[in-house]
């Protein structure tokens, strides 16, 4: 991966940092605290994003027996915080039920 | 050309769907679907990844996603809703540690990187080691199995801290003023991050780690936007920032209904000192017989539940909706009222009770709960002690004076379900468990609530 971050990068990618933040306060605090716990794993399955970058550092950094190791232990990490992360959200979702689905069944 | 746009553009849409994914969750009717959505912008975001170019070394990348992708599922499907606090530790963990790595690589591969590239891999080693560690604490500190779940003080504690601190900072200064002479220095300050994240948690108590695992949660999203800082990379800075944002949101309404500002949860090693304050609490506990208890119940029009982390401890979720049944079915109106911060993470209990089949509109808030609990006839505090305290509401030398409580005292009788006349977290007497409307019903939870839907089964 032979990538240098210069000045004018930099300042593009901060200002998207600090809109993003503003986003993400605005998007979780309408999120009801019964939610609390799925927001928290769903959230944290995102985070698994990381994956991105341990793909990149797999594939882009030939010649590196190191690099190859390292990016692969980060796959596997990344892997489980994303498939870890969408199920147990998904497994608990499921059994959120109201009054009125229950005596659908 | 065309590639880089193609990526760039599936970048976008998974972007997308993250925010749609993350705005929907604030419903209970579309957060199952929005959990898809975003799960589907995170395939989106792996494929696209994969179709870089020249992009080599498959049978590894091919091989960690396969082991990663069992390993989570075996986990996601095994774990206990009981243990979901420990789970979610465990996850952040595990991403903080991939964003650790994948700094580690990008330095060993290009050690003579640009000095922005350089603070952004070590923000990475930095952010990632104490997410990781930190969450492996959170974990082993829930599980209560290796260590106690109590705060962790040693003499000398905040000065190794603040040290560790400083050198942290001096070495990132000199690593990245020469990021390619300096390789050593760089593990030094990796395995000194690996150590800053267990000493922060330690000092922290078992009934703080809602907030530990919100914060941890927050930096593992930090961890990956550093990580996109690092690779160049949109799509993971603005992801990153948005789970970031989420958890200092959640940080704060934990402290907020515990009444405690974020340095007191985090430095002041709460509830490590029983202080045997005797407050004059007039009068004496009275504990009742299941017997005279269901009489009682038996006869209420309403019957309101408290759960708190003794209800997990028990796994006691689905006897507590049998019996909620039965007394349904006599005619009471049944209803949940849950504290903030009942359970050892964010609507822990919440997810408890789901997962025993109550359904969400009998769950009940502490602000729509408490103008009801006036007009209540039976309350049943399960395995919640300092929630419950009205010392918080009046008396001003407690620990917890402050704290916004469930007013379970006004009801007109309060059963309370409880081993023994321990105190709770916070280390101080419950001034409710020697109130006239007030009875102790002391044993093991679970085992009360069954003896109790004995005695409706047995009419």
């Amino acid at each position: 991966m032979e990538m240098q971050l210069d000045q004018l990068s930099l300042i593009n990618l901060i200002f998207l940092f600090v809109i993003a933040i503003f986003l993400g306060v605005e998007l979780i605090a309408k999120v009801p605290s019964i939610l609390h716990t799925p927001l928290m794993s769903g959230s944290n399955a995102i985070s698994g994003i990381t994956i991105v970058g341990a793909l990149l550092s797999v594939g882009l950094t030939p010649g590196s027996t190191l690099c190859t190791i390292l990016g692969t232990l980060a796959v596997i990490f990344a892997t489980i915080n994303v498939v870890g992360g969408y199920l147990v959200t998904d497994r608990m979702l499921c059994m959120f039920k109201s009054k009125s689905t229950k005596d659908k069944k | 050309m065309n590639q880089m746009i193609f990526i760039t553009v599936c970048y976008i849409v998974a972007s997308v769907l993250f925010i749609i994914g993350l705005k929907r969750m604030s419903s209970l009717v579309t957060a199952r679907k929005a959990n898809q959505l975003s799960a589907i912008g995170m395939l989106i975001a792996i494929v696209a990844t994969l179709l870089t170019k020249g992009m080599m070394e498959w049978q590894w990348i091919v091989l960690g996603l396969a082991v990663g992708t069992a390993i989570g599922i075996l986990a996601a499907t095994k774990v206990a809703m009981t243990a979901m606090p420990q789970m979610v530790g465990l996850l952040n963990g595990s991403g903080g540690l991939a964003s650790l790595i994948v700094g580690w690589s990008s330095y060993h591969y290009q050690p003579n990187a640009s000095l922005l590239t350089t603070i952004s891999t070590y923000l990475a080693i930095l952010i990632g080691g104490v997410t990781f560690t930190g969450s492996i604490m959170a974990w082993v500190k829930l599980e209560e199995k290796f260590i106690t779940g109590k705060p962790i003080l040693f003499a000398g504690q905040k000065i190794i801290n603040a040290l560790i601190l400083g050198a942290l900072l001096w070495g990132g200064i000199i690593f990245c003023s020469q990021p390619a002479n300096h390789y050593p220095l760089f593990i030094i300050i990796m395995i000194l991050s690996l150590i800053l994240g267990i000493l922060a948690v330690i000092p922290i108590g078992g009934a703080d780690m809602p907030v530990v695992i919100c914060l941890l949660n927050s930096y593992s999203g930090m961890a990956g936007a550093a990580t996109g800082f690092v690779i160049i990379n949109s799509m993971l800075i603005v992801i990153g920032s948005l789970v970031g944002a989420s958890g200092i949101i959640l940080t704060n309404i934990m402290c907020k209904a515990m009444n405690r500002s974020f340095t007191n949860v985090l430095f002041s090693g709460f509830g490590s000192e029983v202080k045997k304050k005797k407050t004059d609490i007039k009068g004496e506990a009275k504990p009742i017989g299941v017997k005279d208890a269901y009489y009682v119940l038996e006869a209420a029009r309403s019957v309101v539940f408290v759960p708190g982390y003794g209800m997990a401890v028990a796994q006691a979720q689905h006897v507590v909706r049998e019996l909620g049944e039965i007394l349904e079915n006599n005619g009471a109106e049944v209803r949940y009222a849950i504290h903030p911060v009942a359970g050892r993470m964010p609507g822990h209990m919440n997810i408890l009770l789901a997962e025993a089949d109550v359904s969400y509109d009998q769950l009940f808030e502490m602000d729509a709960i408490n103008p009801i609990l006036d007009t209540t006839d039976v309350v049943v505090v399960i395995g919640a002690n300092d929630v419950v305290n009205p010392a918080a509401r009046h008396d001003k030398s407690s620990p917890i004076y402050g704290m916004p409580i469930l007013n379970v005292d006004k009801a007109k009788t309060v059963f309370v379900l409880k081993r023994s006349m321990r105190s709770g977290f916070a280390g101080i007497e419950n001034e409710l468990f020697y109130y006239d409307n007030t009875h102790m019903i002391f044993g093991d939870a679970k085992e009360t609530l069954q003896a109790l839907i004995g005695e409706f089964k047995s009419v």
